[in-house]
């Protein structure tokens, strides 16, 4: 799920596309959902954008995020500040999904 | 605003109470907040810039964002943030009315505009080419207030800010 106002969608979606890839999976197998309104944010419990969800699961546990439409911060493994998630979280997201 | 143009005169009151402006020296005057993450990722490195230039220039951390839609940017939101970290080498503003953001043409978070010694701007953009590559340490900004002291034009000038959108007020 995306946000106009976040530069970073086409990089997650780069991201998630190579995670699958790697994993023997359809890369075009991913539904891109834009999220326009306050509305849509709070149906959709969007805390930011991009958001990836897995078989309805979050590559990423939403923790003290508010829902609403802003570009989302993730934290690498290597403990640095990324608005995209780690690769590594994508993937295992994917094979608990695929397990 | 263009490269050359003459920078709009603000002041604005930091965390600490004090007021800032522009007072003829070298500045960097970057646009920034505390909830984006590509502000968070290149933090780190502009703090570094601004204790790397003390005395030389000067770095003002503007925080334009609507804070009723954004509460993280809150003047105590960034009151709270600054005091966490034990204190800033750059003070941290708060641009309540954006009407500073607006004059300078800010467009993201981060967004950095370089003002010379005779108040034109020498360079706008982003801080360096990759904000997930902290070893860049702000290189584009460095290049710029090197070149500000040193009389000659900043090389490059201009890049494409990368960024948060400004959260205007609606």
């Amino acid at each position: 799920m995306w946000w106009e106002g976040c530069p970073s969608t086409a990089r997650a979606h780069e991201l998630l596309r190579e995670a699958l890839a790697g994993e023997g999976l359809d890369p075009d197998g991913v539904k891109l959902v834009e999220i326009e309104t306050e509305g849509d944010a709070e149906r959709e419990r969007f805390v930011g954008s991009p958001t990836i969800r897995i078989g309805g699961v979050e590559v990423a546990p939403v923790k003290d995020e508010p829902v609403g439409l802003s570009c989302r911060v993730y934290r690498l493994r290597d403990g640095s500040v990324s608005p995209t998630p780690d690769p590594d979280d994508i993937r295992e997201a994917i094979r608990e999904a695929i397990s | 605003m263009n490269i050359g143009d003459t920078a709009p005169p603000f002041e604005l009151p930091s965390t600490d109470g004090s007021s800032h402006s522009l007072d003829g020296g070298p500045t960097a005057v970057v646009f920034t907040c505390n909830h984006c993450p590509y502000a968070l990722a290149w933090h780190d490195r502009l703090l570094a810039v601004a204790r790397d230039y003390d005395g030389r220039a000067r770095v003002l951390l503007i925080n334009p964002n609507d804070a009723e839609r954004y509460p993280r940017d809150s003047a105590d939101a960034m009151r709270e943030r600054v005091e966490g970290d034990g204190g800033w080498p750059a003070p941290y503003l708060r641009d309540e009315s954006q009407e500073v953001a607006r004059t300078f043409g800010a467009k993201t978070t981060p967004d950095v505009f370089v003002v010379d010694r005779e108040g034109r701007l020498a360079y706008r953009g982003a801080p360096d080419s990759d904000y997930e590559d902290p070893s860049q340490d702000a290189a584009w900004l460095r290049g710029a207030l090197d070149a500000v002291l040193a009389g000659d034009d900043a090389e490059p000038a201009e890049t494409d800010p990368v960024g948060c959108s400004v959260k205007w007020r609606q």
